[in-house]
């Protein structure tokens, strides 16, 4: 297991270590940060002075391994527009994007994985083919629109949610229902084909055979077994939640991470939309570590190597 | 001597069981008794359609403005006219024009963005998985980084860097999306490489050149166009989501992305600016994704076997 544990580590080491040097290099890929980030009617003294001041005319190798030592110790440099660490700024925003991410992951668990199971168990059944039809919209429905069309019916015209911003409890129900309905699809066909999988195993026919409660089996010999294949899936779905609330952010104008990185669109403010996506790939990285651990906890097959 | 007829009877049965006509009657005949497969290929054949005639669909031209005509809401509500059965936008385009003409720039960038992310992630794939060893290390690493990042962000990323034009966007969609290519590929090709015949042919001294072109390719082809399926319906996704922030193509580009983008901003007053585009979108992913369930049954014989 330790052997394993440092395996797995070093691998999310180097990949952060990956990290750093495309979110490093994206950034220059135009050739001239300097004029990326003024204003187009700056004039080329002030990109000068600006490229100056950020230390762009310094040879890339340098800058380079300033940035990465500034990062390692937490220093991802400036907003342009705040004029304040970008770090700090987005730490400030983590919490609503937390929310959001958790509330819709747990709405998602909660209808995907039933209905997956039910729907594995009865495959063909009127349960299946509801499960099926919400997977498939979950997959074809761009959820930025349904969230912006659900603004317009149920806080608009009913009046059942605030329109946006998170001041009450309830808000966070539409933005988390529409960033979770992509993962609820997926959740479900998972846990379904699964199901379908387990189900035809040897000792799911023996339990039934020696009689036991149709409800132990669902649970105790199905979803135990399915659950080790969907523990991997989630820590995905969730990285892809954090990514995804980009647009739902900034349809319902709440104030976490991806409003921010839609809001420094406009400003130009690179050096903070870089540290959000380093600091949102050190989040996904880190679940994705953790996963693999839980995994390896959970099904020994893992971790004495297949 | 003895073994000649036989010899030549297993030919003709080879024969018989690979002539084109014969798979493609075959496949009609998985289609038809598949309804999901045939609403999934009927869906994507209208777009098609839809965006290869598109000049003859609409009298309108997806720029053309009639500042007199603007903001007419679809012909079914009060206020409408037949003249535009979608109503029009600010600008008094047509929104029918607009949503036609969107099909092509919407299925011309995802359809090429993934065939670039096919041909990219294939080769790559499949050299990696073939030559393995150090090699096999050195393309993986970049290609398992790409797919353990939160995808949404780094794509707002680079095209933020990058600025919005039609070429930089699929080629965006092409690169950062050849990674899952690589990796299916890569999986097939090793998972191929041990089975039983490959392993005959190589001890019947097949070339390896033969033995990817006529071992390995065909039994690519099944899960990557079902893979292509599925990643344009991503591309649409994503164009949509690029667009809607204000980073796809540029604004005079008639794409669903940018219908939308520019439909928020009148959402209250003028809905149907929005639904429209979105439902287009809906569409067309259903379409797709349908289309690669389908795909990807007929494709893997298990499957196929057991759903019946």
């Amino acid at each position: 297991m330790l052997k394993y544990a440092v395996s797995k580590i070093s691998q999310s080491l180097l990949l952060l270590f990956g990290v750093l040097v495309l979110a490093f290099f994206m950034i220059r890929m135009t050739g001239d940060p300097a004029s990326l980030m003024m204003s187009r009617n700056a004039t080329a003294e002030e990109v000068a002075a600006f490229r100056e001041a950020m230390g762009f005319n310094r040879p890339v190798l340098v800058q380079f391994g300033d940035w990465i030592s500034k990062a390692l110790s937490g220093d991802f440099g400036n907003s342009l527009h705040f004029r304040e660490s970008a770090l700090n700024l987005v730490l400030q925003r983590l919490p609503a994007t937390l929310e959001l991410a958790v509330v819709g992951l747990c709405m998602a668990i909660i209808v995907g994985i039933p209905l997956g199971l039910i729907g594995g168990f009865r495959a063909g059944g009127t349960v299946d083919f509801f499960g099926r039809l919400l997977a498939l919209l979950g997959q074809s429905i761009p959820n930025f629109w349904l969230g912006l069309i659900l603004i317009l019916i149920l806080a608009q015209r009913l009046g059942w949610f605030p329109v946006f911003g998170n001041d009450e409890p309830k808000a966070v129900i539409l933005p988390a229902f529409v960033l979770s309905l992509p993962v609820m699809g997926e959740l479900l066909r998972l846990t379904r084909s699964a199901t379908l999988e387990v189900r035809s195993e040897d000792f799911v026919r023996t339990a039934f055979s020696k009689g036991l409660r149709r409800r132990t089996i669902y649970i105790e010999h199905v979803l135990l077994n399915v659950a080790i294949s969907l523990v991997s899936v989630v820590g995905v779905e969730f990285g892809y939640m954090l990514g995804g609330s980009i647009y739902i952010e900034t349809v319902y104008a709440w104030p976490g991470m991806g409003q921010l990185v839609g809001q420094a669109l406009g400003w130009r403010d690179f050096p903070l939309i870089q540290t959000i996506v380093v600091f949102t790939s050190i989040i996904v990285l880190a679940l994705n570590l953790l996963t693999d651990l839980i995994y390896a906890i959970i099904d020994p097959r893992i971790r004495h190597g297949r | 001597m003895a073994d000649k007829p036989l010899n030549r009877r297993a030919d003709s049965r080879l024969e018989l069981e690979t002539s084109f006509q014969d798979r493609l009657r075959y496949l009609g005949r998985l289609l038809l008794r598949d309804r999901i497969g045939i609403i999934g290929l009927f869906i994507f054949t209208s777009v098609l359609f839809a965006a290869l005639f598109a000049d003859v669909l609409t009298p309108y031209k997806p720029l053309d403005q009639d500042l007199q005509a603007s903001k007419m809401p679809p012909a079914w509500s009060a206020g409408g006219s037949i003249e535009h059965p979608l109503g029009t936008d600010n600008l008094g385009r047509d929104l029918l024009a607009r949503t036609i003409y969107g099909a092509r720039v919407s299925l011309g960038v995802s359809f090429i963005g993934a065939l670039i992310a096919a041909a990219l992630g294939v080769s790559l794939g499949a050299v990696s998985a073939y030559v393995g060893g150090r090699l096999d290390e050195i393309i993986m690493a970049p290609i398992n980084l790409v797919l353990s990042l939160p995808y949404l962000l780094f794509v707002v990323f680079v095209a933020s860097v990058l600025g919005r034009s039609l070429i930089n966007v699929i080629l965006i969609f092409g690169i950062t999306n050849s990674p899952i290519f690589a990796r299916v590929t890569r999986g097939e090709v090793l998972r191929i490489c041990q089975s039983a015949y490959v392993e005959s042919a190589i001890s019947a001294g097949a070339r390896w050149w033969r033995i990817l072109l006529i071992h390995i390719m065909p039994n690519l082809v099944g899960p990557l166009v079902t893979l292509i399926s599925f990643q344009v319906s991503a591309m649409i996704f994503y164009e949509a989501g690029l667009g809607f922030i204000g980073l796809s193509v540029p604004p005079t580009v008639p794409s669903w992305g940018n219908m939308l983008a520019e439909g928020r901003r009148y959402i209250t007053s003028y809905p149907w600016l929005t639904t429209l585009p979105g439902l287009a979108i809906m569409y067309t992913s259903l379409g797709m994704n349908l289309l690669g369930d389908w795909l990807r049954d007929i494709s893997d014989p298990r499957v196929r076997r057991a759903s019946r």
